[in-house]
Order: C-alpha cells, then structure tokens, then sequence
C-alpha cells in the first residue's frame, strides 16, 4: 500500500523538515513541547521507513523504491534515490536509533535541548539521504552537509575537552572526503554522469582504479576508522554527549564501510583486488592491536571507543577476503558470506556499542564521572541496570545467542577459507575482546561498593528501562534468528561479489 | 571624414545610470541633513531602473556600439545584474552604520554609483581604452570611498596604501596594453585577437602580457599582489568594505575575461601557466594567514584572496565550460562576501565594530538566529554542502579534472580547502561553543535584519537548487 508514496524522500526530508519545526517552535520554558514534538517526528520517521522493509522484494538486487528527478541540469546532476539490500537495513537502523537518542535526550539535555534534538533530527534526515542516495552528487552533498549537526552536538553539549575533539572530527572527515570528491569529478569527467550505478559499469584501466581506490579509501577509512587514521574517534566519542556517541558509533561508522561496499569494492575491483592485502592487514591491526589498546583504557567511553574500531575491523575484514576465498574455493559462497557477515556485523554493532554508550551515560548522569576507578559494586544499587549492561557486554564480546556472535562467526568461518591465520588473528578478538569488556564489567558492576557515590545509585527509572530493554530485545532478536537480516541482503550481496570478481580491465 | 551617430542602445542603462547618478549629486546639494534618507532613497532607485532597463533589454546576441569599443552580450548583462544586486544590497546594509557614524552623506551614494557605472562600462569593454576607462573610474571611486571617514587614522592610511598601489597597477597595466599595442596596432579586443594568432615572434606580446596580467591580479587582490587587500579591507569603515569585497570582484571577472579571453585568447597556454602560479599562490597565502588573524574583516580579507585563487581555476582551463564556472563562482562569492560583512554591521553599533573575532563568543547565545546565518556563511565560504560555496568549488574543481593535465591541481586546491576550513570552522565554534562575552542586545533596523536573512537563505537556498545559476551563467558563456 504504501509502494506509491516517495518512501525514501519522506524518511530523509521528514526529519529535516521537523527539525526546522523544532527550532521555531522552542521555547525555553516549555521544553515538554520541544521533547514531545521532536519524539513525534523521530516515530513517525521510523513508522515511515517500516515499508522498506515490509514491501522489499527479496531476491533482486535491483535498486528499489527509486526516485528519479533532475537536480542540477547543467551538470547532469540528478535527485535519484534507491535503496537495495545492504543500504536498507541501515535505514532502519538510522531511524531506529534516532528515536533510541530522542528519548536518552529526554531529561538529560538541559542546555538549548531544541537545539539538540534539531540537530539529531537533522543529522537523521542526512544519513538517511547518504544511504539512499544513487548519485554520487546527491550522496556527497548528504556526506558532507552531516558533518555540520555532528559538528554542533559534539561542541555544543560535549565534555571538557570538546572543542579540540569537535575540530578534529571535523578536519578529519573533510580532508577524507575532499580527495573522494576529486575521484567522484573524475568519474563523472569519464562518464558524463553522476549515477552511482553507471560508475560500476564503467571500464578502466588499474592505474586509474588504484588512485580511484585511494582517494575513497581516504574517506572511508578516516570514517570507518581504520588504523592508523582512527585517532579522531576515541576523541570525539569520549567528548560527545551520549547521543553523539551513540549516533557516532551505530551509524556514522557504518557510512564508512558501506563507502567501501557501495563505491570501493564495485566501482574499483581490480584495485581493490590488488590492494586486499593493504586492507587485510589494516583490519587485522584493528582488530588485533586496537583490541589490547582497549584493554587499557581507564575512561569507559573510550573504551567502547577503541572496542568500535576493533569491531569494525571485521568489518572491513570480512569485505576483502573475498577475492582470496574466491581464488581458494572458485566459489561464491564464501565471499558472500564474508561481506554478509560484515554487514551483520554492521548492524549488530550498532545496537551494541550504541546500548553500551547509552549505559554509560545512565551512569553519567548520576556520577558525572566515566572513569571506571570512580565505579564498583554498581550491581549492588542497581540490579536491573546491571543486568542489561552485562547483557551487552556479552554481546559485544560475541556471545552465541547475542547478534555480536553473528557477525563475528561468519567473518571468521569465511576467513579460515582465504588464510588460516586471518583467521587466527581475527578469533584472538574473542579473547581479547571478551578480555576488555569484561574486565570493564568486573570492575564497575561487580564487587563490593567502593564508594559513597556508587551507594547512593538509584536504579534505572522507566525511560531508561525503555530504551535499554529495546536495544535489548534487537540485540537477542537478531542473535537468535538473523534470517530476516540476511535474506533482505542476499540477492544484493551476491550481485556485489559478481561485480567484484569480474575484472574491468 | 564622415560622422555617423553611434548606435546608442546597446549603451542605454549607462546612459541612464551616468545621468541618474547626476541627478542624486544636484539633489542632495538641496537636501537637509536630517532628510539624507531621500538620498539613499534615489540612489536605490536608480540602481532599480537600470536592473529594470538591463532586464527587458536582456540580449544574447553581441552588440556592438561606439566604433566597436562597447560591447553588449549575455556575459554583460549578466554580471552586470549580479553588480546591480550586489551594489544595492550594500547601500541597504550600509545604511544604518553610516547613520550611526555622521557618514550618512551624499558622497556615499553618488560614489557607490559612479563606482556601479565604472563597473559597467568594465564589463562591457571591448577596446584597452574602455578597458581603462571603466578600470580608472571604478578605481577613482572606491579611493574617494575609503577616505570618507576623513578623520580616521587606518582609514586614511588604507585610502592611502590603496591609491599608491593602485596607480601603480594601473601604470603596469597601461604599460601591457602599450606593448600589445605596439605589436598588433590596434586597441580593438577583437583586432588583436585576430592579429595575435598571426605573431610569428611571441616574445614581445608575452611580455604585455605578463604585464596586463600583473594589473589584472592587482585588481582582483590575488597574491602576491594582494598586499592591499587585508589593510583596505581593514582600514575602510565597513559599508566601505562591504562595497569592495563584493561588486568589483564580478568587475574584475569581467576585466580578466575580457582581456586574456577576448584579447589574448590564442596566448592560453602562455597565461595559464601564470594564473595556475598565481592560484596557488592565493589559495596558499590567503588561507594560511587568515588563520592567524584576529581580525574578522582581515580573515575575511584572505579569505577573499583564497577565493580569487579559486575563481581563476575555472579560467585558466582556457574552456568556455570553465569560464562559466569561474563566473558562476564569482556571482556566488559576492553573494556570501555579502553576508559575511553584513553580519558584522548587522552585530556593531555606535562605538563597537563587532569586528573582532572575540565578538561572535556565545552569538547563539544572544541570538540564535543571527548565529545561523553566520553559520550558514561561514560552511558556504569553506565550501561545505549544501550550501552554495559547495557548488562554486564543486564547479571549478570539476573543470580542472576534465583538463587532463591539470589532475595534480585540483588536488592542491582541495588540500588548502582544507586548510581553510579550519578558521571558518573557529568562527562557528566562537559563535557555538563559548559563552559570550558581549550581552547586549543587537540593535539593527529590521530592513537590516530581513535583507540579511534573505542574504542568508538565499546562500542556503541556492545550494540546495543552484541549477538555475549554474545554468544561466552556461548560457552566458556559451553562445
């Protein structure tokens, strides 16, 4: 029924528009309104993108719900929108967390709240457009302009050191994307076009492909972030307000790796290809030497920082195996296996790290502190708390049953078939990672109470239980029956991986 | 020798500006002081007839008038529009801060439109001497204009600076054009580039040249002739400033477009290599050194010279698809540039130029909504979407590409990009994340307030649908 409607635009314009609403509107005195019409505008998005799901036809990596409007004439530059398998998921997952972040803002943002719930809404609208966009114009003009909200939140409402953080956040991202930007004017000065889609039909020979792959990579890897441009990251999430972390961490991340699926892997096989070791052996890091960095912090956001990096290692581990998988077996199935359980992987670490950060700033905003030392016991004053917090602790350690397991099973399993010790190295993070999460546990949950602060801890109130218990149920839900994630990438994943193996030399 | 009678139509929003801007001198003669305001009146008035006149008459074919020396096309009328706009936002943005100052006067106006009337004969020149004639009269203006606030120490100096070195880029271009002369006979644009590409011997026409080049980049303020451009900028009160940094940038467009396009086209590859050094040159020094500046009309001021190293990339592609980005980006920059100093007299008051960078802490604080504008101003200046300095860069950028040989410069240009972003960035972090320091209340007139946001949604609004520009300056160009 809803298959008429312009779904995508609704889900991008829609935030935006009730963004705008939300600044005129505030009003300093009345912060309900502000809450209740921003939380309107989160749901009613997120009803909104429910028929991406509902009415997907399984089996086609044909790009649907598309919407083919001309932008800019002179340049050829088009509004086309479309989403396939691997983009739609993480639409949801955009408006999903969005309503996770308005109601963690609730009572919390004290400070210009209208001004932090626009820009959250905004910065919905925005992501969403980056993963619908099927113009490589479209989709840069939406990749950028995000930058702006996120810029604010994380200055405006961050910690102490927020300005510094805010800045390197930003410098970072806009040196990564400006060279894309350069490779997207070639593209298009090669083609004639700014369709995404054309681009991966488009022949070139390696040299081009490897510069066309650098200049993505810069801009993928600053967002994904790949060692060793990941400095930002632990930065600006330990000084983001709790919204921005989650944000940060469940979807800004993720417009990185689907970068690579969407651009890198299609659009420049054969230099990617070529380069797989590069980027097995940056995933690898991650995933190895990130993971002992966690293991040392003192502040938990940072923590959960560094543990992100590690974790989307896999990902991009699991995206660039497949050209060895594929030598090694002659078959498909192992690569789509491989970048399916990236995307698996993708999803479920968005619920994690975003219900990890979100349990931090339950405790923040009791102790104003997130150094762990400050912390013990917590399990003592706040039982039901501390039984969500171990729950997504053990996801985020990968416990079967848990969406962590998923993903992380299915990069290992298909890397044991492109080299033992990828495998190897990416199953120490069961170790390690287990290592770092739960030593964080031990610490703060566990034990005797170690101070005063910890002993005056008032459980969490029916808000917080909301937003906890769904993160909760989506991360059980995806553990237990992951079915519905993976049929809906299935078809697509499998036209990437043709893509990707054949050469365009 | 017979006389005829020039064909006086191509001519006639000239004429009609030449005898209106008369017309405002006589008159304010007769006005009292507390009347000034009918003035200001007549002079945007003026400005509205001739916007009209250039409308209706508006031409795509090429006119030629006066034995050849003026000429009317798209590409005039066209930025001649853009000037119009421009000129009539500064009289409407100055207004209120020459009334606070006692430099309500007269001479503002009949300036500015003497000024406006230079820029246009500019544009329409088809002959060195139109060339100029406009150059000269635009210039005469703007000197006079900086040394208004008479008993302004900086002002004077900066009226000063700008006059010596302004004369003396006038005696280099006049030395150029001297030896164009010299080699092709003939003053006519269009005469000399049909003679130049039979030169056999380029070596004195280089050398006019470089000379006509150095007066060009003089003009527009790139480096390393940009020496006037941060103390002008600085030292003119900041209607003033407001006036220079917009409507004579499309000016100088025009004056580069029609010297090296119309007269030097055949000599490309010679000036290319000079505009690509002067580029880089302007890019370099004017995004690194506003980061050092603690003065907004300063920073400002470089950025205007980073800017101008962007606008001369679409033209020393020597393609008509590049010349119509660099004029798209022109009009574009005029259009921010606007902004950006109207927000500074939108925040001053009697005694308090709000020209300090420490005067935006904590705007969103005071006002929200005039912090967004800056906001808005600032992401467009450093090239971020959708706002539409996104588009100017995304449009010259893209025509560097396309020159296959020139890949490594658009590279560079994007790597100072981000250089620049950063002092834009600390403007919005001021703005955003301090508290403020200044807690009064900003006090403007509310013509003042709405033309400024609609300055301001229109550098949004034209990033979200910059088609249209983008489009009419194609046609422009393209014929």
């Amino acid at each position: 029924m809803f298959v008429d409607w312009p779904i995508l635009s609704l889900v991008i314009w829609l935030p935006i528009i009730g963004g705008i609403a939300v600044l005129a509107t505030a009003n300093e005195s009345r912060p309900m309104q502000t809450r209740v019409l921003s939380m309107l505008v989160a749901i009613l998005t997120f009803i909104l993108s429910i028929p991406l799901y509902s009415d997907f036809q399984l089996g086609t990596p044909v790009m649907q719900f598309q919407e083919n409007t001309s932008w800019i004439k002179a340049f050829n530059i088009n509004y086309h929108l479309g989403v396939d398998g691997i983009s739609m998921p993480l639409i949801l997952l955009t408006t999903f967390m969005t309503v996770i972040v308005v109601i963690a803002g609730w009572e919390v943002i004290k400070f210009k709240q209208a001004q932090y719930m626009a820009a959250f809404l905004i910065m919905e609208g925005l992501m969403n457009g980056v993963f619908a966009a099927m113009d490589a114009a479209l989709f840069y003009v939406f990749w950028e302009a995000m930058l702006i909200p996120m810029f604010i939140i994380i200055g405006v409402w961050g910690g102490a050191n927020r300005v510094y953080a805010t800045i390197k956040f930003f410098l970072y991202t806009f040196f990564g994307s400006v060279f894309m930007l350069i490779a997207l004017l070639y593209l298009y000065f090669k083609t004639g076009s700014f369709e995404i889609l054309d681009y991966h039909q488009f022949k070139f020979g390696l040299e081009a492909q490897t510069w066309i792959f650098i200049a993505f990579l810069v801009a993928f890897a600053v967002k994904v972030p790949m060692w060793p441009v990941h400095t930002w990251l632990p930065d600006a999430h330990v000084e983001a307000p709790t919204g921005g972390s989650v944000i940060l961490a469940a979807i800004m991340l993720k417009l990185g790796a689907y970068g690579f699926l969407r651009f890198s892997l299609p659009i420049t096989p054969d230099a990617s290809q070529s380069l797989d070791w590069l980027m097995i052996s940056l995933s690898l890091i991650a995933v190895v030497y990130i993971g002992f960095v966690a293991l040392v912090q003192q502040d938990m956001k940072k923590l959960i920082a560094y543990s992100s990096i590690s974790h989307m290692g896999f990902v991009t581990l699991g995206f660039f195996i497949a050209w060895r998988i594929y030598a090694n077996t002659g078959d498909y199935n192992g690569a789509v296996m491989g970048i399916e359980g990236g995307m698996v992987q993708m999803i479920s670490h968005g619920f994690i790290s975003g219900a990890l950060f979100l349990c931090v700033g339950v405790m923040y905003d009791r102790l104003h502190s997130r150094m762990i030392k400050d912390y013990g016991g917590v399990v003592n004053t706040m039982p039901v708390f501390a039984g969500f917090m171990v729950l997504f602790a053990m996801a985020n350690t990968g416990l079967p049953g848990t969406s962590g397991f998923v993903g992380e099973f299915m990069v290992i399993l298909s890397s044991f078939k492109a080299n033992f010790w990828f495998a190897f190295l990416a199953a120490t993070t069961l170790i390690i990672g287990a290592a770092y999460t739960l030593w964080m546990i031990k610490r703060v949950i566990f034990g005797d109470v170690t101070n005063g602060g910890v002993a005056k801890l008032q459980d969490i109130n029916r808000r917080e239980f909301m937003f906890l218990a769904l993160l909760a149920v989506m991360v059980l839900l995806f553990g237990l029956w992951p079915a519905p994630l993976l049929e809906v990438m299935d078809a697509s994943v499998a036209n990437l991986v043709t893509h990707m193996t054949q050469s365009k030399l | 020798m017979n006389f005829e009678i020039p064909n006086i139509i191509p001519a006639i929003p000239e004429i009609t500006l030449l005898s209106l801007a008369c017309l405002v001198m006589v008159v304010d003669l007769f006005v009292e002081q507390e009347n000034r305001v009918v003035t200001y009146l007549l002079s945007q008035l003026s400005l509205l007839i001739v916007f009209v006149l250039t409308l209706v008459s508006f031409t795509a074919e090429t006119q030629l008038t006066f034995s050849n020396t003026f000429v009317r096309d798209a590409m005039s009328d066209v930025l001649k529009l853009g000037v119009y706009i421009s000129v009539f936002i500064v009289f409407l943005y100055a207004k209120d801060y020459l009334r606070q100052r006692d430099m309500f006067k007269g001479e503002f106006y009949v300036l500015g439109l003497f000024g406006v009337l230079g820029m246009m004969i500019l544009i329409s020149a088809h002959n060195l001497m139109t060339v100029y004639l406009g150059l000269e009269l635009l210039s005469l203006s703007m000197y006079a204009m900086v040394a208004m606030q008479r008993d302004s120490e900086s002002a004077s100096e900066a009226a000063m600076k700008y006059f010596v070195l302004g004369a003396i880029a006038s005696g280099m271009l006049l030395y150029g054009m001297s030896m164009i002369y010299g080699v092709t006979g003939s003053l006519d644009l269009a005469e000399i580039s049909y003679k130049l590409a039979a030169v056999s011997d380029q070596k004195l026409t280089i050398f006019g040249m470089v000379f006509i080049i150095v007066g060009i980049a003089f003009k527009l303020g790139a480096a390393p002739f940009h020496m006037w451009v941060p103390d002008v900028y600085h030292g003119a009160p900041t209607s003033v400033t407001l006036y220079i940094a917009s409507a004579p940038k499309i000016a100088a467009f025009a004056m580069l477009m029609r010297l090296l396009v119309d007269g030097l086209l055949s000599l490309q590859p010679y000036w290319q290599d000079i505009l690509i050094i002067l580029a880089i040159a302007s890019m370099a020094i004017g995004n690194i050194v506003a980061i050092a500046q603690g003065n907004l009309k300063r920073m400002l001021a470089y950025s205007a010279i980073s800017h101008i190293g962007f606008l001369m990339l679409g033209v020393l592609t020597g393609q008509q698809s590049g010349f119509a980005a660099s004029m798209f980006y022109a009009l574009s920059y005029a259009l921010m540039t606007l902004g950006g100093f109207g927000m500074i007299v939108l925040l001053s008051r009697k005694g308090f130029e709000a020209d300090k960078l420490a005067d935006y802490k904590g705007l969103n604080e005071r006002s929200p909504w005039a912090a967004f504008m800056m906001l808005i101003f600032m992401f467009s200046m450093a090239g971020v979407p959708p706002f539409l300095g996104f588009w100017a860069k995304l449009s010259v950028l893209k025509e560097v590409v396309a020159t296959d040989s020139l890949l490594w410069l658009a590279i560079v240009a994007v790597i100072f990009s981000i250089i620049g972003a950063f002092y834009y960035l600390r403007i919005i972090k001021l703005m955003y994340f301090d508290k403020a320091e200044d807690t009064q209340p900003i006090s403007a007139d509310i013509d003042l307030k709405v033309a400024l946001s609609a300055n301001s949604l229109l550098v949004l609004g034209l990033g979200l649908l910059p088609g249209g520009l983008m489009a009419l300056c194609m046609t422009a160009i393209v014929h």
